[in-house]
């Protein structure tokens, strides 16, 4: 009986094992197959099929033609000021209101609370939102972008759980020695709870830096204000490099038609190269708040 | 914000004295809600009143005061429209599969991680399985044309069992399979680190206790681990079943083509199309709202039934 059982169990350990490995690598593979195709040499990519091991020869044909792209530098500078203004303005005024909710003194608090949190379950709509954005003449700004999301309810509530769990003690002896709100918030409950804070940093900025859907809405007219996911967008989704092929036969010259139409595949490569290393790169910093995150969503109030 | 009554007058007038002594003494908080107060109601109950239009043939020039009101005429029109209409059942296909995959998935992930003792080996799959939770909806969607286009990774594959090449995302039948599976990529190590977590916080005395009374690897998990996991994927699917009506429209729009309409089409995606691309904002905002009220009836219905059936609820 014993031994059956664990005959059994080894049984299942060797599925496990074999199972999350397998799973470990359709998580990689995708952007493995993306890096290595990146620096392939076109007419081989073309030709291969199956899943890429390892690069096909060698080009570095793909980037410079990415980097020669004045949209692709655009894009990068316009997603930068998203992040890090929206990100900014957005941790800032989710930090006041969490603070505000979270005393108990103050009479408002309960009749703000639902009206808050009944917003994340009803809403205007799209249309609405978009009438508004247009009446407030957003429409075709940068601010279009930051204003009408500059407060998630969700965040709020969450941070103001994280904040609520700082002693009441230490605000108290602040205020004994004549701090005010703004300094308590800033100096007694950031501190301790910095670590809550940039868990909603992180949210913030990784979700500014993969939004599209807000800038295709409100910026119609102003592709010199589009973030880099919209160009994106244009390049895999609308299949458009032709714009980049045309360039790099332009800056090549005698460069066969052929040989461009081929390369396309790899710019694209390239340029989700460029789009997510940044992302990639952060990746294993933010990964120790990965727990504390989502835990504190999982709080009920 | 507060709204005076006849009847209440005495009661009011203290409520005001007392609101009145409370700025006093925090005049602070005050001022620090203020933007805040503003914020929620320009961005988000304004808006709402904007939902008049979806009673109105609005026409930008007239304004909301002045364009005629129709009634239910756009409702009408959307429900006894079949290309319409049709957007009503891909919504609930398209979230009930959803649901039947992504729900449990990230459950028997974390189930299965937490039986492996190697530490680095569990931590190798955890880093991995979370990364594509980082990439860009965009990025994610370009792959997934990228790989199912007819000269793409999943044809290549398919190939070899047989199948003819095609553009996969061009064919009706395979389109929800692929919206799911990488929804399914993208969001089930992510989904598993809630679980993993409350997990590793069960008290090993339980499972200590367990062994000493005979219990095998799978009674421990029935008896043990799936119940200290049950009160949050109660409340992980109120928040699913709560968010079915609004999530998906981006994904959606960045995969389907006219071709596939006639499956892929949702409600929001179809706002979308005609709300702003076509400008048709009365009927826009009709779907919309539409979509709204339902998704607010399937969260009260979830909750109710969640706090009927395991005592667990989100309010």
């Amino acid at each position: 009986m014993v031994g059956k059982k664990s005959t059994l169990n080894w049984v299942f350990d060797i599925f496990n094992y074999l199972f999350l490995t397998l799973l470990a690598i359709v998580c990689l593979y995708p952007m493995l197959h993306v890096a290595f195709g990146s620096i392939s040499n076109p007419t081989l990519l073309t030709k291969h099929t199956g899943i890429l091991l390892h690069p096909l020869g060698f080009t570095s044909r793909g980037y410079e033609i990415v980097f020669r792209n004045p949209n692709i530098w655009s894009g990068y500078g316009n997603t930068l000021f998203y992040v890090i203004v929206g990100t900014v303005a957005r941790t800032i005024i989710t930090m006041l209101g969490a603070y505000v909710m979270m005393q108990k003194d103050f009479m408002l608090r309960k009749i703000l609370m639902f009206l808050f949190v009944f917003t994340m379950y009803f809403s205007g709509g799209m249309i609405p939102d978009y009438l508004l954005v247009t009446k407030l003449h957003l429409l075709n700004t940068r601010w279009a972008l930051i204003i009408p999301t500059l407060i998630s309810t969700w965040n709020m509530i969450i941070l103001k759980t994280a904040f609520s769990q700082v002693p009441v003690s230490l605000s108290e002896s602040a205020r004994l020695d004549g701090a005010g709100d703004l300094t308590v918030l800033f100096q007694i409950i950031l501190p301790a709870a910095k670590a809550s804070v940039a868990v909603i940093i992180m949210y913030y900025a990784v979700g500014e830096w993969n939004s599209w859907f807000s800038a295709a809405i409100y910026l119609p007219g102003r592709r010199d204000l589009y973030p880099l996911q919209l160009f994106l967008r244009e390049i895999l989704i609308s299949n458009s490099t032709s714009g980049n092929a045309a360039e790099a036969a332009g800056g090549a010259g005698s460069s066969p038609d052929a040989i461009e139409a081929l390369i396309e595949d790899v710019v694209r490569y390239c340029t989700i190269c460029v789009a997510t290393i940044p992302i990639l790169c952060i990746y294993p910093f933010v990964q120790k708040y990965f727990v504390k995150g989502v835990m504190m969503g999982s709080v009920k109030e | 914000m507060t709204i005076p009554s006849i009847r209440h007058a005495s009661h009011e007038q203290s409520f005001a004295v007392r609101l009145k002594k409370n700025y006093q003494r925090h005049k602070a908080l005050y001022w620090i809600a203020l933007p805040i107060i503003a914020y929620y109601l320009i961005f988000k109950y304004l808006p709402m009143f904007g939902i008049i239009i979806a009673f109105q043939d609005y026409r930008p020039g007239k304004g909301f005061l002045h364009s005629d009101f129709v009634g239910f005429k756009n409702f009408v029109e959307f429900l006894t429209n079949p290309t319409a209409s049709r957007t009503i059942f891909n919504t609930l296909r398209l979230n009930f599969y959803s649901l039947l995959v992504e729900f449990p998935a990230p459950i028997i992930l974390a189930l299965l991680l937490n039986e492996i003792r190697c530490a680095p080996f569990k931590k190798a799959v955890q880093t991995f399985s979370y990364m594509p939770h980082f990439i860009s909806l965009v990025v994610v969607c370009g792959l997934l044309k990228d790989f199912s286009s007819s000269i793409g990774v999943f044809n290549d594959i398919a190939v070899l069992f047989g199948f003819e090449r095609q553009s996969m995302l061009g064919n009706v039948d395979l389109y929800l399979p692929l919206y799911i599976g990488s929804s399914l990529w993208q969001g089930v190590g992510w989904g598993s680190i809630l679980y993993l977590a409350t997990l590793s916080s069960t008290d090993p005395n339980l499972y200590e206790a367990a062994v000493i009374d005979g219990a095998g690897r799978w009674k421990q998990m029935v008896h043990i681990t799936l119940p200290t996991i049950i009160p949050i994927m109660v409340l992980q699917l109120i928040m699913r079943i709560g968010s079915m009506m609004s999530t998906g429209a981006e994904k959606t729009i960045l995969l389907y083509s006219p071709l596939i309409y006639e499956k892929a089409d949702i409600i929001s995606s179809f706002v979308y199309r005609r709300g702003l691309q076509e400008m048709d904002f009365s009927f826009g905002a009709a779907v919309g709202l539409f979509n709204s009220v339902i998704n607010l009836i399937l969260l009260v219905t979830a909750n109710w039934f969640a706090r009927k059936i395991s005592g667990e609820s989100m309010w």
